[in-house]
């Protein structure tokens, strides 16, 4: 048959919420965009729970909205509840979390990609990846055809029958041969010559058969690849929501010599509102001011009407059921084979791990205004649908609940997020970038960060511009990137605020004093954004000055004050910065006696507040980045062979050679490799600097 | 990786001297000697020192305030130090105590205990050292950090280990809860919390200071590698000893055995201090004084840390030679086979065979399989030798004395054994890391007193966490998002 050839610069497959943010990225910057999704009416689908946000993934959303991503605007315009959480505990742990109209949210995600410029929204399945064979001068980096020209050209490898319409069965696909991953995984470095040879992406081919040229590629396929569903005995192959899986790229990808592995994840049941009896529930509600995510929404055309979510338990009862009923879970019965999040357990899970615990929690959350599914936070399971029914009848308020969809676990295929940079692109495929639940996170916010970085990367490897990285000192995205990079994660990841070092400088208030700057270089955010946080800083900067340098006496007014305040009294003058470094006083507080103040914008004195008051720890955290910054400074030759530095220990030898990280700050952190292989890495380093 | 910038250790040998040497380098290291030296007249003057130029004075001991010894300080601005950084060097008494206690003041002052041979990297990272020498500094940081290491944690058996695991074991269950809270608010609730915590703190507070207290308690050990000779009568083993007092080598101190059977010498070759005891030839007896003799051979002979096994290479070898060796298969051995003058009749194989041979009938409990295992390899191939060695002598012609020196600096170098001065050097980092710990967790106390909230606290926590780690060679790695899992049942 004729090939259809169509010409674009990057194709970004899947349009979740890594897949848009890629997307969007890539075609803000200019250039020609192909997103492809299996079905366009789950672009920004949310097929699990229905909020945006939370403990660090709040944190998430904000830096990416300070980066130029969407997901931030777009939750802004279809939340239906918000809550700042943590508000009783310090600053550096406040997350937002917002309750979405899932139909909206997808609705006006899809709108935005609809209407953007260079951006094309194409529903079909990506069945394959085309390469060619490409060596690189190691000294200067430039590439070239390889001399043996034997590369992929775009077409059909093996003969195979791509134009097949026929589906291929899905156990056909699931017995995929073991291959030695590990020899395909590392460049292959042809020793003693000075090219090193990779691969290069070339377009992809559809199920359908049309290929499509382009010069990067970014692989967003959530859990749809090779994807199956289990509720208890009853197994299908499909994505979530019943939606198509994608059965064929797997086999592509393998043939690149990427290594996959198998993750699974689950959701609860989601029941009839009008089954259900609030009167045996707690109700939650939004905050009374409402907090936008976006730094570019304005917080007084979001103040709206809430609905509320609901809060029940689960009893003996419940337990009990689970339990007399665990050998007809497909995990207990040892059918799923992917590994599963212990932060996101499934009911079986939490009364076998946690047997002593009476009750567990349940959430009632609404999936939208316009519809009467209501989400059942807490009890995702796999068990088999009586089992299910019978279980959630046991809950107050929910004895007589109708289930309008099963809860479920989905298994689909995944990567060892090893094989890539820290600029989301595989180290051995040139133009092939990949984000999401595809590079083992988990989580919508999780996935769309990854989803803008390897977008922007994307673009910049074809714009031949600086890469956007994102470390460990500068925000959550750097921590979340980092950790799938560098460590042997076993399961899917997920965000948690105890996983940043430098938390209490990676506050969701400052996101866009720490990554606007960022957004702004690679072209994301807008010259008048950008003046606008310049002016932030500065006012900011100016603000503290001025509390540090003025000083109150220790005069009656001022102690009648401090006595009012229930705060002790002054024995000699002090500033007012000072003063605010006390507990009990605040900048708001201290108006009373600073008589040189003018108003500024609400976001400059969060930010003089928190600086002043938390000065100490900031401090202490602010050295340890520099000790840290001086490491990842230590960049490690992307051609180093481990086996010529001495006196490595083999396993610290074999888990550089599998990570190669690409500083020695991130060497430091890859678990094997001791403080005394750092140093005699630096040594080697130092020597080789040298020569 | 890096706790903090400026290091300080004692650069001279750990034996009672006449001048020992405390080095401090790094960018703070003026700073550092600032705060622990004195003039004559009482003033600080080291910060704003003339480069390369000797000061008398004295160093204090801040906390306690008072004069720890009349000391010499020279202060060398970069790049013009060993290690290319601003260093400072106290010249002090060359008693073990006074050097320890100089240290000790330097770590108070802001210094931190330098890591095996890190003065050296950082010659070399500052290019300082020629190329040349790269090979050996990798060599000698990954030989001492493997034996420091071992070192500390063989050091730690039983009771003191076992209290660092439990305290860090509380510590890491309260951060997991507060940081189950934070990412789960509607799950756990921290009303009061702070309240509870204080309670703990004391109790861990409390214990760690009983164990700083012990550190402190400064049982000083005889200093130098602890080496016993042992043999069966007339193998030579007292004209071994002679023959190495005898040689131009300075004997430092002239201890008599606490019996008569057991002379004690203390003796130096090279930068190595050896505390050689010699022991009375073991043989079977019926004889009560010379069983006493035997088993008091045998009880320094356990508590050895390098054994120079002699045996008469003229004669075949017997029973009492297996006896011995039973008994001193797992310690690091050098093998004299004397008498190379005379006609041989044991060979190198033979005396291997006897080694492996030893493994089954061995009776001790501190038999360690892992070591075991790398004797036996070591001694299937000739390639390299983990702690077994051989070395032909001839004591009355005073032939292969050079090698068997050589063969201890070899065995020193590589970390097989190391003086006990290592000993008080884990000790000394065993306190630093408890002190640090103990001050995170003042850091927490004043947190909760100052009303912050709990996330603070956890900063701290896991500061102490950390330091604690480092006494029983643990990392932190994702202990805690362990925990956190383990422990907590989180999440919708």
């Amino acid at each position: 048959m004729t090939e259809f050839r169509e010409k674009a610069d990057v194709c970004v497959i899947g349009a979740g919420h890594a897949g848009c943010e890629a997307a969007l990225a890539c075609a803000r910057l200019g250039l020609e965009t192909v997103i492809f999704t299996v079905s366009v009416d789950s672009i920004a689908l949310m097929p699990c729970n229905p909020n945006v946000g939370g403990s660090s993934k709040g944190h998430l959303v904000r830096e990416l909205d300070a980066l130029g991503g969407e997901m931030g605007k777009n939750i802004d315009k279809t939340f239906i509840q918000s809550k700042m959480l943590n508000l009783s505990k310090g600053p550096a742990v406040h997350s937002l979390r917002a309750q979405a109209d899932k139909a909206e949210y997808s609705r006006a995600m899809r709108k935005v990609l609809e209407n953007q410029e260079h951006l094309t929204i194409k529903q079909a399945e990506v069945c394959e990846l085309l390469w060619e064979d490409i060596r690189e001068d190691r000294q200067t980096g430039n590439l070239s055809k390889s001399a043996e020209g034997a590369g992929r050209k775009p077409g059909n490898p093996e003969g195979r029958d791509t134009s097949s319409k026929e589906t291929s069965s899905r156990d056909d696909f699931l017995i995929e041969e073991e291959e030695g991953f590990c020899e395909n995984r590392t460049d292959s470095t042809d020793k003693g010559n000075k090219n090193r040879y990779l691969k290069k992406i070339k377009g992809v081919r559809t199920f359908t058969g049309m290929v499509y040229e382009c010069k990067a590629v970014v692989l967003c396929t959530g859990t749809y690849l090779g994807a199956r569903c289990l509720c208890g005995e009853s197994i299908t192959y499909t994505g979530p929501n019943g939606l198509q899986a994608a059965n064929h790229l797997t086999r592509s990808l393998k043939e690149m010599g990427i290594e996959l592995r198998r993750f699974k994840t689950g959701t609860p049941a989601r029941m009839d509102r009008r089954s259900i009896d609030f009167s045996k529930m707690e109700e939650q509600r939004g905050d009374e001011r409402i907090v936008p995510f976006s730094f570019s929404t304005d917080p007084d055309s979001i103040q709206k009407e809430q609905v509320s979510c609901w809060l029940t338990y689960t009893n003996e009862k419940t337990h009990e059921i689970i339990r007399g009923n665990l050998d007809r879970s497909p995990i207990y019965a040892g059918i799923i084979e992917g590994t599963g999040p212990r932060y996101c357990p499934s009911i079986e899970d939490k009364v076998v791990k946690f047997s002593d615990k009476e009750r567990h929690q349940v959430f009632i959350e609404p999936e939208g205004l316009h519809t009467n599914e209501m989400y059942v936070g807490g009890m995702s399971s796999s068990l088999p649908e009586d089992v299910q029914l019978a279980m959630y009848r046991t809950v107050p308020g929910l004895e007589h609940c109708k289930i309008v969809r099963n809860a479920y676990a989905i298994e689909y295929d995944c990567i060892h997020p090893g094989q890539l940079d820290a600029t989301l692109e595989f180290r051995a495929v040139k133009g092939l970038f990949s984000a999401g639940q595809f590079n083992g996170s988990s989580g919508y916010e999780e996935a769309a960060c990854q989803g803008l970085v390897a977008g922007v990367n994307a673009a910049m490897s074809i714009l031949g511009k600086e890469p956007l990285t994102i470390d460990r000192s500068e925000g959550y995205i750097g921590v979340l990137i980092d950790d799938l990079v560098t460590k042997d994660n076993r399961e899917p990841y997920r965000m948690m605020t105890s996983r940043a070092e430098y938390r209490l400088l990676l506050r969701q208030d400052n996101a866009d004093l720490r990554l606007r700057k960022k957004g702004y270089a690679v072209g994301l955010i807008s010259e008048e954004a950008y003046q606008a946080l310049l002016e932030k800083e500065r006012l900011i900067e100016e603000e503290i000055g001025r509390l540090k340098d003025t000083f109150v006496g220790a005069n009656k007014e001022i102690q009648n004050f401090l006595e009012a305040h229930g705060s002790s009294a002054l024995k000699t003058a002090a500033s007012l910065a000072e003063l605010l470094c006390r507990p009990e006083l605040s900048y708001e507080a201290l108006a009373e006696i600073d008589r040189g103040r003018v108003p500024l914008p609400a976001a400059v004195p969060e930010q003089v507040e928190i600086e002043i008051k938390y000065e100490g720890y900031i401090l202490r955290q602010k050295r340890q980045v520099e000790q840290y910054r001086k490491m990842e400074k230590k960049l490690i030759p992307r051609d180093i062979d481990y086996d010529q530095v001495p006196s490595l220990r083999l396993e610290a030898r074999q888990h550089l050679k599998f990570f190669r990280p690409a500083s020695v700050g991130q060497a430091s952190r890859i678990s094997g490799v001791s403080p005394a292989d750092i140093s005699v890495l630096l040594v080697y380093l130092e020597r080789y600097g040298r020569t | 990786m890096e706790r903090g910038d400026t290091i300080a250790a004692i650069a001279t040998g750990m034996t009672d001297s006449g001048i020992g040497i405390v080095r401090i380098s790094g960018r703070e290291a003026a700073a550092v000697g600032d705060r622990l030296f004195r003039s004559p007249s009482g003033k600080r003057i080291l910060d704003r020192a003339e480069s390369h130029r000797m000061y008398y004075g004295f160093v204090v001991d801040l906390e306690k305030d008072f004069v720890i010894d009349e000391a010499m300080a020279v202060l060398m601005k970069e790049p013009r130090s060993f290690t290319g950084e601003d260093t400072v060097e106290i010249q002090c008494h060359g008693g073990v105590l006074v050097m320890r206690k100089v240290l000790e003041a330097a770590l108070q002052c802001g210094a931190r205990m330098a890591e095996p041979g890190e003065f050296t990297k950082r010659a070399f990272l500052n290019g300082r050292m020629d190329l040349s020498r790269a090979e050996a500094v990798m060599d000698v940081i990954g030989a001492q950090n493997e034996y420091a290491l071992g070192a500390s944690v063989g050091q730690l058996k039983g009771k003191l280990s076992g209290e660092v695991k439990r305290l860090r074991e509380e510590i890491l269950y309260e951060v997991a809860f507060i940081e189950s809270a934070i990412d789960d608010p509607e799950h756990f609730d921290l009303e009061g919390y702070g309240e509870k915590l204080s309670e703990k703190l004391d109790q861990v507070m409390g214990d760690l200071r009983k164990l700083i207290d012990t550190a402190d308690d400064g049982r000083l050990m005889k200093e130098g590698i602890r080496t016993v000779i042992v043999g069966k009568p007339n193998v030579g083993k007292s004209s071994f000893l002679n023959r190495l007092l005898g040689e131009e080598r300075a004997i430092v101190t002239d201890v008599a055995g606490t019996t008569r059977d057991v002379l004690q010498e203390t003796l130096r070759l090279g930068d190595i201090s050896l505390n050689v005891v010699d022991t009375a030839g073991i043989r079977e007896t019926e004889d009560t004084v010379e069983k006493i003799g035997v088993k008091k051979a045998y009880e320094y002979a356990r508590e050895a840390e390098l054994i120079v096994y002699v045996a008469d290479a003229s004669m075949e070898l017997d029973e009492n030679d297996r006896e011995i060796v039973s008994f001193i298969g797992d310690k690091n051995v050098i093998v004299l086979l004397n008498k190379s003058d005379l006609a041989n009749v044991v060979t190198e194989e033979d005396i291997k065979e006897l080694f492996r041979n030893s493994e089954n009938t061995s009776n001790e409990e501190s038999l360690n399989v892992e070591y075991r295992n790398k004797l036996a390899a070591s001694m299937e191939d000739d390639r390299e030798k983990i702690g077994f060695h051989i070395v032909r002598t001839s004591v009355l012609e005073g032939e292969g004395m050079e090698a068997f020196e050589r063969t201890v600096k070899e065995m020193f170098f590589h970390g097989e054994i190391t003086s006990s001065n290592e000993i008080v050097i884990t000790n000394l980092r065993h306190k630093e890391a408890l002190e640090e710990a103990y001050g995170s967790l003042e850091m927490v106390e004043k947190s909760i007193e100052d009303g912050l909230s709990e996330d603070f606290y956890s900063i701290d926590l896991m500061n102490a966490y950390a330091s604690l780690g480092r006494i029983i060679g643990e990392e932190v790695d994702d202990d805690l998002v362990e925990e956190i899992f383990s422990k907590f049942c989180m999440g919708k």
